[in-house]
Order: structure tokens, then sequence, then C-alpha cells
């Protein structure tokens, strides 16, 4: 599969079907907390996916790593049963319950047979709302959380995407440090911090609920008002927009390996932006379009440079980004970022064939439907729209704006966006003929 | 894209997923060619699948990765789809498209609307007998394989460490050679090479087409004659006879370190039998043994011992994959905490396995287990392209359809005697390979 390795904390853009047979109902609880379901009778389960939003963003000063630790220790005990009562439950009732956390939200995801689902839903209610942060368990997964931060240290990706998001959004605002915390941040944690990040991420104002399946409005009304109704109305306020605070410029970063990791960017464009269908477009002709994109045909079709190169249009809840990767041998390094900056000054003049534009609008519309499948990724997709603040009746536009997008619509948009000189590049490896610019 | 698959030793696989069996029809077309179809109608969407019965173990020695570098190969264009049209018109279509090698399998598919599905079959048939390459298209690609390699295995400890593992364990079986290949015979891979193996390989009676999605048997059967059937078989097509392995009689250690390792840990992989045909008994056994040891987080017996009482692991797993063709492995794995050493944890990990084997199957655990089992075949309905990939793998793995549809009720009647047997048979340190991962060789002296 194409192999995009965002940010773990960007929600991509999402893109949605046009004549999909299926029907979105907008609910409201009888104790009022809404939800996004599609009903699908075919198959005796329901997937649930619960978003909150703020996610690791909440982190309150001195305290990174705090909402990531309590998503983790959700499911590690709650009410009477400690960590190992509460999974062997799960099991019993062959439920799957995820929990995580990223820069723009908590995520719950939640996937129960139909013969099971009031017992699921009390042992996903008692996780909710009583989770019980035991010392033993906090123990086990600070270890974990140790583990994964001095694995991400050595990960020449994560260095470079550590990297890039402290240059991108600076170190006062949490989009420029890793939600999973230092090592020194996550040592420090206590488990009354843990609490707190508890009443500050999972509240009733900041909740979004996606729920596909076999279920009725009524029953997932029910549900809604016993999986929730023991949290706080509000939670911590959201952090301001971020900056971007970028310069253009190169880093290289010494790491001895045979291959260098490279991740590059600049300033994106707001989904609200009358011109963002516009740049997406030209994002799928630019490097989002597989084997058919310029950036691949010429860095790796032509050239053998890579086996991956790509952009993304990345959405933040809080911030916007183009931002692409390569990884090349640390000699031929050099060269593929040679290339990928003359494609971008080349995109800068905005000229696409109408052969790319209706090559790129007719594989965007065509594969908008086809998303749409499986419970658990269309439970997954509403519930990404949802917190993007997107309505439901985007559904039925989305298309036609996609096929509304001119050559001239794309000219402009290239012109703004794409500014080969404000490009800031870090590099992880050992390139050969490549430094740091400051 | 043309992407490999690697199953990372460490990941958890989970072979318990099962089908159901009312929506799937099989037929074979005159010239041997299999198919499966899977109805799906819940969305108008399609997965469309060829597999050949080949992969990187069929390969001749001194051509290692030349199945998964043809596989890229295979995108480069035909007489009737010249250089890059394939994956234009798959883009138009608003189609998605992969495809990946692996030990015993090469496989191609895409997705798309569900009426398009005899415009990707034409093209499908159309490059396997059809494809046109350049000298130059060749080097080119051969440099994008070197530097997948780069990005998949040399740049990682933990894939270096997978490699020298297997290495280590099939002293004879070509499961002991990377997926990829070995770095400097994939350098000296020519056009020739990839041209041979295809004419070789790639053929009708070599091949089995997986279509799952919003569509009617019937009307696949009479669109799959179309554009397959008239394909020619390869009669000189050669049984698979690949080199096997011998019985393992001593045990083997790697010790293997490397700087950027920053979480040492100790995997312990068994010699042990795969799913075959008619006879799947042990490996169901073995299947329900690896999530007793390690399957379920901290209810299994290595993550109860090692990470509740002991707390002397980080994460433990147990892990076992019985579609093979060929013998296949059993593994164990603990990652130590902080402070621990690699021998105290190895250690540890032998005698948790030993009480296990002296005390028995926990049957409360057992029930768990098989509760799950169930689950997981409606779970599995919910994702087309993962049955569609599991009939695949199965067909290119010596099992047939009908092994397939059994699998859930004979994980069903596993018993604890089964288990122990299996237990008692695999679990022998003479047939193992055990491997520490180290920051540095000091830690091998703890």
């Amino acid at each position: 599969m194409k192999r995009i390795l965002t940010l773990g904390l960007v929600l991509l853009a999402l893109a949605l079907p046009a004549q999909a047979r299926m029907k979105i109902q907008q609910i409201t609880s009888p104790g009022g907390v809404k939800a996004w379901l599609v009903e699908e009778h075919s198959i005796p389960f329901t997937s649930l996916e619960i978003r909150f939003r703020g996610g690791t963003s909440l982190d309150r000063p001195g305290k990174r790593g705090a909402v990531y630790m309590m998503a983790g220790l959700l499911e590690e005990g709650a009410g009477d049963m400690d960590a190992q009562a509460f999974q062997r439950a799960r099991d019993a009732l062959a439920a799957s319950l995820g929990f995580d956390a990223n820069a723009d939200a908590v995520t719950i995801s939640a996937r129960f047979l139909s013969e099971n689902r009031d017992r699921a839903v009390d042992l996903l209610r008692l996780a909710i709302n009583k989770p019980r942060f035991d010392d033993r368990a906090i123990k086990r997964v600070r270890a974990q959380i140790l583990s994964i931060i001095a694995q991400d240290r050595k990960s020449p990706r994560a260095i470079a995407n550590r990297a890039f998001d402290k240059l991108a959004f600076g170190p006062d605002h949490p989009y420029g440090s890793s939600g999973t915390g230092t090592e020194q941040s996550v040592r420090a944690l206590s488990r009354a911090d843990v609490v707190q990040a508890w009443k500050d991420a999972l509240a009733r104002d900041r909740l979004v609920v996606a729920a596909v399946g076999d279920i009725t409005p009524e029953q997932l009304g029910l549900i809604l008002d016993r999986l929730f109704d023991g949290l706080p109305a509000t939670g911590r306020r959201m952090p301001p927009r971020a900056k971007l605070v970028l310069t253009p410029g190169v880093t290289v970063i010494d790491y001895p390996s045979p291959q260098s990791v490279a991740v590059f960017g600049e300033a994106g464009i707001r989904r609200d932006d009358p011109d963002f269908f516009a740049a997406y477009v030209m994002n799928r002709i630019f490097g989002a379009g597989g084997f058919t994109s310029r950036l691949t045909r010429e860095v790796r079709e032509k050239r053998g440079l890579t086996y991956g190169v790509y952009t993304w249009l990345a959405h933040y809840s809080l911030a916007d980004m183009l931002q692409g990767s390569v990884s090349s041998s640390n000699d031929r390094i050099a060269e593929a970022l040679k290339v990928i900056r003359d494609q971008w000054r080349k995109m800068a003049t905005g000229k696409v064939s109408q052969d790319e534009l209706d090559a790129a609008k007719k594989y965007l519309t065509g594969a908008y439907p086809l998303r749409f499948d499986g419970n658990t990724r269309i439970a997954s997709i509403l519930a990404g729209m949802q917190l993007d603040g997107m309505p439901a009746s985007y559904i039925d536009t989305r298309n036609d704006r996609i096929n509304a997008v001119t050559l001239k619509d794309v000219e402009r948009v290239a012109k703004r966006l794409m500014k080969p000189d404000n490009l800031r590049i870090v590099v992880v490896g050992q390139p050969v003929g490549l430094k740091s610019t400051d | 894209m043309r992407q490999l698959i690697l199953f990372l030793a460490v990941a958890v696989l989970l072979p318990l997923q099962a089908l159901a069996e009312g929506n799937v029809t099989t037929f074979t077309l005159k010239n041997g060619m299999q198919a499966v179809v899977i109805e799906d109608h819940r969305a108008p969407v399609v997965t469309h699948m060829v597999w050949y019965k080949v992969g990187s173990a069929d390969e001749a020695p001194g051509k290692s990765g030349i199945a998964h570098l043809l596989e890229h190969l295979m995108f480069k264009g035909t007489e009737r789809f010249g250089p890059g049209k394939f994956s234009a018109i798959v883009a138009a279509n608003g189609g998605s498209e992969n495809a990946f090698t692996y030990f015993d399998y090469t496989a191609y598919f895409q997705r798309v609307a569900a009426d398009r599905l005899g415009l990707m079959m034409d093209m499908e048939a159309d490059r396997m007998r059809g494809l046109i390459l350049s000298e130059n298209d060749v080097r080119t690609e051969r440099d994008v394989v070197l530097e997948e390699r780069n990005t998949r295995t040399d740049n990682s400890p933990d894939a270096l460490f997978s490699e020298q593992r297997r290495a280590a364990q099939f002293l004879n079986s070509h499961y002991g050679i990377p997926v990829i290949g070995w770095r400097q015979e994939v350098a000296r891979l020519t056009r020739k090479d990839a041209l041979a193996f295809y004419h070789r390989y790639y053929a009708p009676n070599n091949a089995v087409l997986v279509v799952a999605g919003d569509v009617d048997p019937a009307e696949v059967r009479k669109v799959a004659e179309k554009y397959y059937g008239p394909i020619p078989a390869n009669p000189d097509l050669e049984p698979r006879d690949r080199p096997t392995e011998p019985p393992q009689l001593a045990e083997r250690r790697v010790m293997f370190a490397d700087a950027r390792v920053a979480r040492p840990y100790v995997i312990r992989t068994y010699l042990a039998p795969e799913r075959n045909a008619g006879d799947q008994k042990e490996a169901a056994a073995l299947t329900m043994l690896a999530e007793l040891l390690g399957g379920s987080g901290l209810n299994s017996v290595l993550g109860q011992k090692l990470q509740l009482q002991q707390k002397i692991a980080l994460n433990t797993s147990a892990f076992y994959d019985g579609v093979s063709l060929d013998k296949t492995m059993f593994g164990l794995f603990v990652v130590p905490a902080p402070g621990v050493s690699l021998k105290d944890a190895e250690k540890a990990m032998d005698a948790a396995v030993a009480d296990f084997l002296k005390k028995g199957v926990n049957k409360d655990e057992l029930a768990r287990i098989k509760t799950q089992v169930r689950a997981a075949q409606i779970y599995a309905r919910d994702s087309l392209q993962g049955m569609a990939r599991r009939y695949g793998e199965a067909l290119t793995s010596g099992l047939t359809v009908r092994d397939v549809q059994e699998w859930p009720s004979i994980l069903e009647s596993v018993t604890p005697d089964d288990i122990l047997a299996a237990a008692r048979k695999v679990l022998d340190r003479r047939h193992a390979v055990t491997g520490w991962l180290m920051r540095d060789r000091s830690e091998a002296g703890q």
C-alpha cells in the first residue's frame, strides 16, 4: 500500500461519497448527547467511534504526556475491576475497546457484538467514567511509554518529525513537541496529574460520536446517555490557534544509518478557504497522486532515487501545512531533494495541463464513494468529519466542488501556496553534500 | 505500491479470523485458473486480486529478490497498455491498486467501483503474458528496490536482526532468505532474470483469482472466462518441489548488536508444522497455544507471570502463523523491564513456559479465546479486503477453500490435551533459534 507516513497527529483531509447507499442520521439522545449514525443490520455488530477534542494539546504546563498516559490507562482497570479483571471481562465479551490520544483528540474505538451490546457498553461506561488509575498500572504504563520515547529517539523518521514540528510551531505551542512527553516529564507525572488530565480531556462539551452497525437510533440514544452521563460538562479550555514560525532553510541531524530520511514543508491552507478544493486537486497532481504524481514520476520512476516520495495537505485542528517526505541513500538524498525543489518551483508557476487536471478530478471523484466500505471504516470517517467541523451535507456537494475546479483555480492557488524559497527541509542521516543552513 | 509484506516477528498475528461460507463461490477455468468470489452488497465496491503461486522461496540460488523485483516491473506496461497506463487507468476510474510479494506468493490487486471489474480483468489478464521490459526499466527499478531495502531493512536494526534469525532458522528452505533479497544479489539482477522468472511462473494454471464485493458470482464467471479464459496454460509448469528443511538437532543462538537499538529484547522461534490441506489440527492447537501463552496482553501466561507478577517485562507476546507452504515458526517474545538483563528475561520466559507445561491449560482462558474465535468470524465480514486476502494466502500456500472454511470449527474443537501435546512437541529448544537484540555486545555478558 502506498506508505504515507504522516505525522502521527495529523488528520488528513477527508472526502466523502457521492452515491454511497448509506444514510447518515443525526441523532440527539434524551440526555442531549449528539451522534451520527448509519444503520447497517446485515452483520450483527456495531462500531462506535468516540472523540474528545483537544487531546494531548490539553496537557497542563510542565505535565507533557499526561493526557497520553491517561488514555493508555483507561483499559487498565475501572470500577471494582483491576487491569486484569477488566481485560478478562472485555475478552469474555469478545469486544474490542481501543483508547489513544493524538494532538487533537482522545480517541476511543469500540466494537461489540449485538448479543453482548449492553454488557460491552457497561464496560466501556466504567472505563470512561470510573477509571481507577491504580498505582501499579501507572507504573507499568509509564515504563511502556518511556520505552516508546526511547524508541522514537532512535528512529530517523521520528527524529525528523519531532525536529520539524519544533521548527514549525516553536517550543510554546503543544504542536511543537510530542504529546507522548519527554523522559523527564513522563517520569515526573503523578497519579494526581493523570486524574487532572482525565477531568481536563474527557468532558461533554468536546464530545464527538459516530456509530455504524446493527443498532437503531433509539438504542444508540440510550447508550449515549449511559456512556457519558458521569462526565463533567466542561473541560480545560483549548489552546489558541498555532502560529507557524517555520523559517526557510535546511536542518541536517547526524544519524548513523545508510539512508537519509527527509521531511519538508511550508505554510498550508485552511479547509474552509475558498481555494481549498483547488489546492486539494493541485496536491493530487503534484505529490499525492500515487504513481501518477509529478514527484513520483520524477524522483522514483525516472531516476530510481527513492521508494516513496509524497506531499500532503496537513490539517490539524489549530494549524494547516503543506508537507512532504522522501527517503534516499545518503549519497543520493541531495539529488532527490534537488529534483523535488525543481518540481516545487515548476508547480509554483501554476502551469498544469488539462489532462493532468482531468485525471486528478476523475480519480478524486471516483475514489470518493469507495472509501465507505466497512462499518469500522465508515464510523471512523464520520467521527473525523465531525471533529473537523464538517456538516453531513458536505457529502452531497463534495464531488461537485472538485469538479468545479478550473485550470485557472489551480494556477491561482499554486502561485499562492507553492513557495520553493520558503521550504524548510529536515534531513536525518549522514547525507553527502548537504549542510545545515542555520 | 509494489510493496513487500514483511511480517515483523514481533507482531502478534491473529490467525483466529475465519470465514462465513454462505457468500463464497468457487470455480476453475478450463486453463486451470482457480477463482473465488466473495459476495457483499453493502457498498458498490469490488476488490479484484490475482495471486500467483510463486514467491521468494521459489527463487533459484543466487537470484534472491527476483520475485519481488518482477512484482515492481509488472507495472512497466504491455503493448496494449504502455508505460504508466495501467496505473493511470486505475486512477482515472477512482481505483486504488497495489501488489505484494511474500515467501509463497505474489499478488496484484485493485479496488474499484463494482461496474469497472471487467476493465480491471482486461488489464490484469493482458499483463499476465504481455509484459514488455526495457533495460532501462530494470536498472531504474532495481535502484528503487535497493532504496526500498534501505527503508525497510538497512535503516532498521529490528529488521536486520529478523533477517539474521531467519537465516539461522532455515538451513535449507529458502524461507531463510529475505523476500526482498540480499543486497549484493538484488544489485546484480537483470532484465533476463526477470523475464525468465515471468515466463516460467506467470500463467493461468499458476494463478488464483479472488473477487470480493458487490458482484454476482455468475456474472464474475462470465467476465473471467472472457478475459482470463483465452490465456493458454503453461504446459511446462513444474510442481513446487522446493528445498525442504532438515530436522533441527541443535539449538542456535543469534546475538545481534546495533548502536541504533532503543529497546533490547529476547525472541525465540521454534521450527513448527504449518497448516496442511485436510490436516490442520496440530496447527489449530498451535494457534490456540500462541493465544494462551502470549495473545491477550495481561491475561496470557507470559503477560501474567512476567509483566504482572514478576514485573520483569515491559511487553510479551507469542506468535504463530500456520498459513505457509512449508515448515513455519512458533515464536515467543519478551522485552525486559529496565535493569533486567536479557539473560534473566530469557530465564523467566523459559520458566513460565515450563510451568505452563506442568500445570496445563487454564480452561476459563481457553473458553474466552474460543468466544473470540466465534466473534472473529462475525467481525471478519466487515473487511472485504481482509477476506479476499485470507483466501488468496491460503490457496497459494497449499490449502483449499474447504480448509479455510473448516478452520473455525477446527479451532473450536481443540482440546487442552491437543494444546499440551503440540506444545510439548514444538517447544523444544533443540528446534529453536534464540535471539538477543542488543545495543552493544557487552549486554551479552550480563
